[in-house]
């Protein structure tokens, strides 16, 4: 089959590798019919999570049809169209039990914070991902869920992690009627979470970026005030200027270890590695935030250290929550808020490339080119 | 504040004020939500036929993992070492992040053992570069140019002297 094969930083390629097989009785394999290349997929792709290895297909965002199950598998049968959450999860375990579905326990051998990830680094269990023609999806009668017939294929694309994700960091947010809301970062996942801002009752939302596109869309989409960073001296002066001297209600991080707007960050964090990344967005949500507020936090960071200023979280009283989304328990509201048409998350989609390009698809995501917001990638002999 | 008339213009506002509504709220439930729960208790063991590492913050393997990708060769070698350390120990990271580093130049000489030469220009998107950002390639070309072209004229000026 046809999949990403990463080679290295900022080198991936398309090329032939062996498809997938049944390794366990409750696998399915299933043929993508369409993948994303998510933000996150950047760190990977320049090399700051740890434990990628050269070969490594990526992909966590993917929508297919049922090829294969296993002995065990008895929810799902071959041609059903499924969307696959970006967590690999049992179901069962401790973590499954409370619907953590993100840090399941029997997925990922190789650390214990996270649950498995597909294509996210054999930190996150070695599994390879969807970008490819198929892909081998664990506890099959647990994590796919079959799309409906009256969801569009890349809305369901889209519930697989960036809506969901979005979501949740809002509703982490603890939002309440009327609540002014930071959402920093103004990317597909920015993108939702400034949305589900106003589905759980913000009486504000402000989306912090630097890419004018970017904050055109999202002022678009999610009918949001947004701020340029780069024409701002200082971050929480200006939120603190515009919140009456108090200060958000509630801050989002949608960019996590690779953030812009500070060139010391950058140089530790991302340049020299001497931290998980630039911990910038961090320091801006828990010094913009009011006292008693809440950071929330669903960008991806490393799993080693962060100069984060812990101390003026603790002399403000702040909340912080964050996790990887558990994909599985939002679906069915989030599917909700689709028919009633609240939201058409397909529309984030700018970029829809086949397979085969997936070099140039990678490096004009990461790189900010031709207006990308969401790249789609469409396998070889896909039709829909 | 009047916020549903304020805010009657987007779409949805406050549908989901109600916490009622909110599919993470609380955040832990038990039993989960699974519709149809699992119907394993324990979930079966899949076999083993590649080496996989584990954490030492774990007693036992998972009873799934993914197979891709086992370690090999000096990075392979790095990895098993630093699976020694706990995911505690910064020491686990970076022999990990190390090994990655020694892993592409592994890829590099695999691919070259394999009869394949790597177009790294095109896996990097150089295509994507040149059509949509063609001011930044040139800028990009030059530089290396100049990096090169310096480097030449040192060799050139050191060579005589030997």
């Amino acid at each position: 089959m046809l999949a990403l094969n990463y080679r290295g930083p900022y080198r991936v390629r398309a090329s032939q590798k062996p498809d997938p097989v049944i390794e366990h009785p409750n696998d399915a394999i299933v043929q993508v019919l369409r993948s994303c290349i998510c933000g996150s997929d950047l760190h990977l792709y320049h090399g700051l999570v740890p434990d990628t290895r050269v070969g490594t297909t990526f992909g966590h965002e993917f929508v297919g049809t049922v090829v294969d199950i296993g002995d065990s598998v008895q929810n799902l049968q071959r041609g059903d169209r499924v969307l696959v959450p970006f967590n690999v999860f049992c179901g069962s375990c401790y973590f499954c039990q409370r619907e953590l579905y993100g840090n399941c326990h029997n997925t990922n051998p190789q650390a214990t914070a996270v649950g498995g990830i597909y294509g996210y680094s054999h930190t996150a269990g070695g599994f390879d991902g969807g970008q490819a023609q198929f892909v081998r999806v664990p506890f099959a009668d647990v994590g796919p869920t079959k799309i409906p017939d009256d969801l569009l294929l890349e809305d369901a694309l889209m519930l697989t992690d960036a809506f969901p994700t979005g979501y949740q960091a809002a509703e982490m947010g603890g939002i309440r009627e009327g609540d002014t809301v930071v959402v920093f970062g103004a990317g597909p996942v920015g993108i939702f979470a400034a949305k589900s801002a106003w589905l759980l009752g913000a009486g504000r939302v402000i989306v912090v970026d630097h890419l004018e596109y970017r904050l055109d869309f999202v002022r678009n989409f999610a009918q949001c005030e947004t701020i340029d960073f780069k024409s701002v001296d200082d971050m929480a002066i200006h939120i603190k200027k515009m919140t009456d001297w108090l200060g958000a209600d509630v801050c989002i991080d949608c960019v996590g270890c690779e953030a812009a707007g500070s060139a010391l960050q950058r140089l530790t964090g991302v340049k020299l590695k001497m931290q998980a990344g630039s911990a910038t967005v961090l320091h801006w949500a828990i010094n913009s935030v009011r006292k008693g507020g809440t950071v929330s936090i669903v960008g991806v960071y490393g799993p080693t250290f962060n100069a984060v200023p812990i101390g003026n979280a603790v002399n403000k009283g702040l909340t912080l929550r964050m996790n990887q989304a558990s994909v599985k328990r939002h679906l069915p509201r989030l599917m909700e808020h689709i028919r009633a048409g609240h939201i058409e998350p397909h529309k984030v989609i700018t970029h829809r490339m086949p397979l085969e390009e997936v070099s140039d698809a990678y490096h004009l995501f990461s790189s900010k080119l031709d207006g990308c917001i969401k790249p789609v990638l469409i396998p070889p002999g896909v039709t829909v | 504040m009047d916020t549903p008339t304020k805010f009657a213009h987007i779409k949805g506002w406050g549908s989901d004020l109600d916490h009622a509504n909110r599919p993470a709220y609380p955040k832990e439930r038990t039993p989960p939500r699974l519709d149809p729960p699992v119907h394993w208790k324990e979930p079966e063991m899949q076999p083993r036929h590649v080496e996989v590492l584990r954490s030492t913050e774990r007693p036992a393997m998972t009873p799934v993992f993914g197979s891709g990708q086992p370690p090999r060769g000096l990075s392979g070698g790095m990895r098993r070492f630093a699976f020694g350390y706990s995911e505690n120990d910064l020491r686990h990271w970076l022999l990990l992040l190390l090994a990655d580093r020694i892993d592409v130049g592994e890829g590099l000489v695999e691919d070259l053992a394999s009869g394949h030469v790597p177009r790294i220009y095109s896996e990097m998107g150089g295509r994507a570069e040149l059509q949509h950002n063609p001011v930044g390639a040139a800028k990009k070309a030059l530089a290396v140019v100049a990096v090169l072209g310096t480097a030449y004229l040192l060799a050139r000026r050191r060579s005589p002297r030997r």
